[in-house]
């Protein structure tokens, strides 16, 4: 099992929400989060007052899948995401170790 | 634990100099009761001969609506304006500081503030400030009469003495934005009631205080005599509150992580439903000051819409061309640069005068906020400094020029002809100056002392702790946003 997370454009997520569905996927979580990489922030003038904001705002997605639906899983969201000007993101993959389901306490891929 | 016990020092301390006060006054009022009544006429009545003159129903009325106006400037129009600036762990406290001192002052008015500033001739020290006469309003009645700047006309004392009341409310109130965000609520209070008393009473006492049409021989202000024109308070109100706000600014010290930390204002929104506010509520404060309804007023409601709208111009164009970009802060922060200038000089200056003296306050504001205010390092947070003192040394310098006949300007009324007066712009500047640098020193003076007096005896500061949590909690026990 993997545990797939996407750091995104925020504009993207319907997008790639849409494109995870149609390969299959039953659920992702969806976080607001901020960050920088290499996408230069913004300058903001209050008055006399500059302020460097370089703390952009992202949309991180995980997803977690079945091994053999990894490769389906990573093109869905590099297509859907891509826009091919600096700051589309990023994808990481991790290995999961256990899954459990509350409900019905069903464990392993059963789970996912 | 340790506030409590100042407050209800506070409270009993006030409540003890009132007692005490109480019986002199009366008593001081009622011995000499001839002189007093005789002081309070040239003010308060017409000639002995002639029929008693009646209040005019629209000068009423107009009178009424002004001053309902300028109370709305206040709170909510500056609240807001200042709140939107600041954080948002900050933002409960500014409204709570501007609500609290508008209630406190409106109080200190009616007790002694009228009579100190307006009510009564203060003898031998009349030059600076007033008696207590018409302390506890006695004698205002709703059948007692002041005289407006025509000779004869009148309205009713009660309200000219609730419509000064609220420029001594927004004045002292004005004065929280250069420290905000790290100033102790108790010793804010404490500062207010001493500031008012020895700041704000003075500087309208020397700047408004004569005779009326009637009597204009009769002994009036320091800063009056000086010739000094001051049409609605650009020295009474604006460079007092804003020399006040710098010393606080400077003896106060800096925001922890100033001017490294981001602060960038939470909400712009509320700024700009300030701002708006205050510009509506500006025509009570200049029509208003005119005291009839007649084409004087009409003259300064014109002179602010203009000058106002020039400033917010001005401004937002040079930092477009600047700083790269114009700003909705920057078009707000010009507005009220604007309204600042043309507060002195609403009724003296023709249109085009006003729009002139916007344009020039607009550019200069930018100036004083961006430049200036790195220059030399201290922490003004919401430009009180900046933007009321600056542009209102501009607006009453300003008004000794735009008055000119010559550039479209009213000229200046002189009651001993009955005409306006043959005009010299470089004596009517020099007046203008008298004016400016007595309120600087002044308010200069007395602030700074005031300050580090309140600092020694219960200190200034917030712990840096609840600067950091913010004033909200800290100080008052409450957000004023729960999601």
């Amino acid at each position: 099992m993997k545990l797939v997370t996407a750091i995104i454009k925020p504009f993207k997520l319907d997008d790639v929400r849409d494109s995870l569905a149609e390969v299959g996927v039953q659920g992702v979580t969806v976080t607001e989060v901020k960050g920088f990489g290499r996408q230069k922030g913004h300058t903001e003038l209050y008055r006399g007052a500059e302020y460097v904001v370089d703390f952009l705002p992202k949309v991180k997605i995980e997803v977690a899948i079945d091994e053999k639906m990894l490769d389906k899983v990573v093109e869905a969201i590099t297509k859907a995401a891509r826009t091919g000007k600096i700051g589309d993101g990023k994808i990481f993959v991790y290995d999961l170790e256990q899954v459990f389901r509350i409900r019905t306490g069903e464990t392993g891929k059963e789970a996912l | 634990m340790k506030t409590q016990s100042i407050v209800a020092t506070f409270l009993a301390g006030a409540f003890a100099v009132l007692m005490l006060a109480m019986p002199m006054l009366v008593s001081a009022d009622t011995t000499p009761a001839a002189p007093a009544a005789t002081a309070a006429a040239p003010a308060a009545a017409a000639p002995a001969a002639a029929p008693a003159p009646v209040p005019n129903k629209g000068d009423t009325t107009w009178m009424l609506i002004s001053t309902a106006l300028v109370i709305m400037m206040t709170i909510p129009g500056l609240a807001l304006f200042y709140g939107g600036l600041v954080r948002t762990k900050n933002m409960l406290s500014v409204l709570t500081q501007v609500f609290v001192i508008f209630c406190l002052i409106s109080v200190l008015w009616a007790i002694y503030g009228y009579s100190m500033a307006f009510g009564t001739p203060g003898g031998s020290l009349n030059s600076f400030i007033g008696g207590f006469g018409k302390a506890f309003l006695k004698g205002v009645t709703p059948d007692s009469v002041v005289e407006t700047f025509s000779k004869g006309v009148v309205i009713p004392e009660l309200v000219f003495m609730v419509f000064q009341l609220t420029f001594a409310a927004i004045t002292t109130a004005l004065v929280v934005g250069g420290f905000a965000e790290r100033i102790k609520f108790s010793s804010l209070l404490v500062f207010s009631v001493l500031w008012f008393t020895f700041s704000y009473l003075p500087m309208a006492h020397m700047v408004w205080f004569w005779g009326g049409p009637s009597a204009y021989g009769d002994p009036a202000g320091f800063v009056f005599s000086k010739g000094a024109l001051d049409f609605a308070g650009g020295t009474v109100v604006h460079i007092n509150a804003g020399m006040a706000a710098l010393m606080g600014a400077i003896v106060i010290g800096k925001r922890v992580g100033y001017p490294k930390t981001a602060m960038p204002p939470h909400s712009l929104t509320m700024t700009m439903i300030g701002a708006s506010l205050l510009w509506v509520g500006w025509f009570g404060f200049n029509a208003g000051s005119n005291l009839e309804a007649t084409g004087t007023a009409v003259l300064a409601m014109v002179n602010t819409t203009l000058a106002t709208a020039a400033a917010a111009l001005s401004w937002m164009f040079a930092e477009w061309l600047f700083k790269g970009k114009p700003s909705l802060l920057g078009a707000t922060s010009g507005a009220v640069a604007g309204l600042v200038a043309v507060t002195p000089a609403a009724g003296f200056a023709g249109p085009m005068g006003a729009i002139v003296l916007g344009l020039v306050v607009g550019l200069v504001c930018l100036w004083s906020v961006s430049v200036l205010k790195k220059m030399f390092g201290y922490d003004d947070t919401l430009d009180v400094f900046g933007v009321h003192a600056i542009g209102g040394i501009v607006g009453a310098i300003g008004t000794g020029i735009v008055v000119s006949p010559a550039l479209g300007g009213t000229g200046v009324f002189d009651y001993a002809t009955g005409k306006v007066a043959e005009f010299s712009m470089s004596a009517q500047v020099i007046s203008q100056l008298w004016g400016v640098g007595t309120a600087i020193v002044w308010s200069g003076v007395v602030s700074f002392v005031l300050f580090k007096v309140i600092d020694m005896v219960m200190g200034l500061r917030v712990s840096e702790e609840a600067e950091r949590e913010g004033l909200d909690i800290a100080e008052h026990g409450e957000k004023a946003y729960n999601p």
